[in-house]
């Protein structure tokens, strides 16, 4: 038997969009995330195993080797720094954008602004090449809130719709990055498994460009 | 109130029950290990002694000018730095012996032949990278005073040999040349800035941003078309005539690349035949001093390379005498760390514990012969077996004999 070769995914959308591309690459998973609590998937070949984890862990499994291969949106690469990792491709799925929002109509504070955000080193890296310093308030969810109790002045987020924004007051004020999902590779795989990952690369480009 | 035991989340101050506990990355090894790593040192050595290189010990912390010499921002960060109380001059503890090397070649001994060097030495990170130790025990080969593609072989296979030595199998060389990047840059003109981000992009063989920095650039297309190939150039050796292909267009310098390479490869595979070759030609690693050919070992199934090196020319200039260099080197705690240490079973004599003259004079003999006798102490429990000894020295029909230890 081939040596293993294992996919990192996230559930919900990335694993769905993902789907069709590795039914193009021969690969179909033998079960639902969604309904199975089995974080390690078994698909149609014997090499290959799907694992489950979270989107913000995809890179760290990728980079340490715990997958050789990873599905994972470009706003979480941006947020890891993408070391240790190979992003060849961009898939075109689970597209949104990296804003900044902020309440409708709010002028920019004559202070230091306070930033809430999950995307720390992104919203540090934006704001230091535009010359301002702000102090950044780290949070895991729900930042929409923040300037709403007056937590802070503008947040930075992922924006698809832009519906919660306006649920809850707020409008998106600019726009730092477009958002899709790579594929990322473990640097050592790509050297010791070359031939097996540049087909798989091959076979989601081809993907990638019908859909 | 919280019934269940509270843990501290902030260390202000390290308790007592703490004491023990090590800094992040630094690791010290128990006596398997340590005595599987030390037998490997000494092999290692050997081996390096046997093909000609000379071991050198440079200092553990010098004047931090000399010791970033020529290497880049990088090693600057992974370097401890201190005051040197007597000149108020800043120091640095070593990160990597490679610059003090260089400088030992091209300052200290300033010879005209190949000079051949090796060292092994502890150097320190002050931060550790994917996990890696902040203390690796670092071990290297380099060649300085030849600049063809020979010299490039020998110490690539020379890494080759040590790998075998320490037992690790199945080991493939990825080989790239940052020849090639740099000849692409300069024929389109690219200022430092600009060379750093398409860099930064190219290490990480994403081609939608180096599709969208092309975009944004004036490059004309024929170097467009060869910067966006160039990420897609990796494989086994049919990439070199890819190269070839897709980089036809390129400068000189370039080809002169592609050809090291080829050559090099070759010559590898004339020595050993059966070395698994890997190429990229994107691969960057150590692009602020590296002049020429890279390489690394990799194992399958671990994400770090387990040695890694290449052609650096002028690091000398530096110190007064620029001269070609070309090396690699390793981290021997590394490499023992993906070996089974209980694999290394060292056999032990067991002797009872006493001065009589025959004893001392029998388990003497037996140490000279190379054994490990181990003796026991007035009034110890432990028997033979569990001071891991196979064999007990025993008093036969008056002389001291060693027999099988029964196993209990």
């Amino acid at each position: 038997m081939s040596e293993q070769l294992i996919i990192a995914l996230s559930k919900g959308r990335i694993f769905k969009e993902t789907l069709p591309l590795l039914a193009h690459a021969g690969i179909t998973p033998m079960d639902d995330p969604e309904s199975s609590r089995k974080l390690i998937l078994d698909t149609n070949h014997d090499d290959i195993k799907l694992i489950i984890v979270r989107a913000s862990d995809v890179p760290t499994y990728v980079q340490y080797g715990g997958a050789d291969l990873g599905v994972t949106g470009k706003d979480v690469l941006m947020e890891h720094g993408g070391e240790g990792v190979y992003e060849p491709l961009d898939l075109k799925i689970a597209c949104c954008k990296l804003m900044v929002a902020g309440p409708k109509g709010q002028p920019e504070p004559n202070r230091r602004m306070r930033i809430a955000t999950k995307f720390v080193n992104s919203t540090k890296r934006y704001y230091a090449e535009q010359g301002k310093q702000v102090d950044i308030i780290k949070l895991y969810g729900s930042m929409e809130l923040a300037p709403l109790v007056g937590m802070a002045d503008r947040i930075v987020d992922v924006v698809d719709t832009g519906n919660t924004l306006r649920a809850n007051g707020l409008e998106p004020l600019e726009h730092m990055a477009d958002i899709s999902s790579r594929l990322i590779v473990n640097k050592a795989s790509m050297k010791t498994k070359n031939s097996r990952i540049q087909a798989l690369i091959k076979h989601f480009s081809e993907a990638v460009q019908r859909i | 109130m919280c019934a269940s035991r509270n843990f501290r989340l902030i260390m202000t101050q390290q308790p007592m029950t703490d004491r023990w506990l090590l800094p992040e990355g630094v690791e010290g090894l128990l006596p398997k290990q340590a005595e599987y790593l030390e037998q490997l040192r000494r092999q290692l050595l050997d081996l390096f002694h046997s093909c000609g290189y000379e071991l050198v010990m440079p200092p553990l912390i010098e004047y931090l000018d000399s010791l970033l010499v020529g290497t880049g921002h990088d090693l600057d960060l992974q370097t401890f730095k201190l005051i040197d109380q007597h000149t108020g001059r800043l120091m640095g503890l070593r990160a990597d012996m490679t610059p003090q090397v260089a400088r030992i070649d091209a300052h200290q001994l300033r010879r005209e032949t190949p000079t051949r060097l090796c060292y092994m030495g502890s150097v320190l990170h002050t931060r550790a990278e994917q996990g890696n130790s902040r203390s690796p025990l670092q071990i290297g080969a380099e060649l300085y005073g030849h600049a063809g593609a020979q010299s490039d072989v020998e110490v690539l296979c020379l890494m080759l040999d040590m790998i075998s030595e320490v037992g690790l199998e199945g080991v493939s060389v990825d080989i790239g040349h940052v020849g090639i990047f740099r000849g692409l840059s300069q024929q389109a003109g690219l200022t430092d800035d600009q060379e750093q981000l398409l860099f930064d992009a190219l290490q990480r063989k994403s081609k939608p941003e180096i599709g969208e920095y092309i975009a944004s650039s004036s490059l004309d297309d024929d170097l467009s078309e060869m910067i966006l190939a160039l990420a897609d150039l990796n494989g086994s050796v049919e990439v070199i005539e890819r190269a070839r292909v897709v980089l036809a267009k390129a400068s000189d310098v370039v080809h002169r690349a592609i050809d090291n390479v080829a050559t090099i490869a070759e010559q590898v595979m004339q020595r050993n035949p059966g070395s698994l070759l890997h190429f990229d030609l994107a691969e960057l690693r150590g692009f602020n001093y590296h002049t020429g050919v890279v390489f690394a070992a990799y194992l399958p199934g671990c994400s770090q390379a387990l040695a890694q090196g290449g052609r650096y020319d002028d690091i000398g200039k530096a110190f007064g005498r620029a001269r070609p260099a070309t090396g690699f080197s390793a981290d021997l705690k590394q490499m023992v760390a993906q070996l089974d240490s209980n694999l290394h079973n060292v056999s032990a004599i067991f002797a009872p514990y006493g001065n009589d003259p025959a004893l001392r004079e029998a388990i003497n003999d037996l140490r000279v012969q190379g054994e490990r006798v181990i003796e026991a102490l007035p009034g110890q429990q432990a028997g033979a077996n569990e001071m891991a000894c196979d064999r007990v020295l025993v008093k036969q029909k008056e002389s001291w004999t060693v027999i099988e230890a029964e196993n209990s």
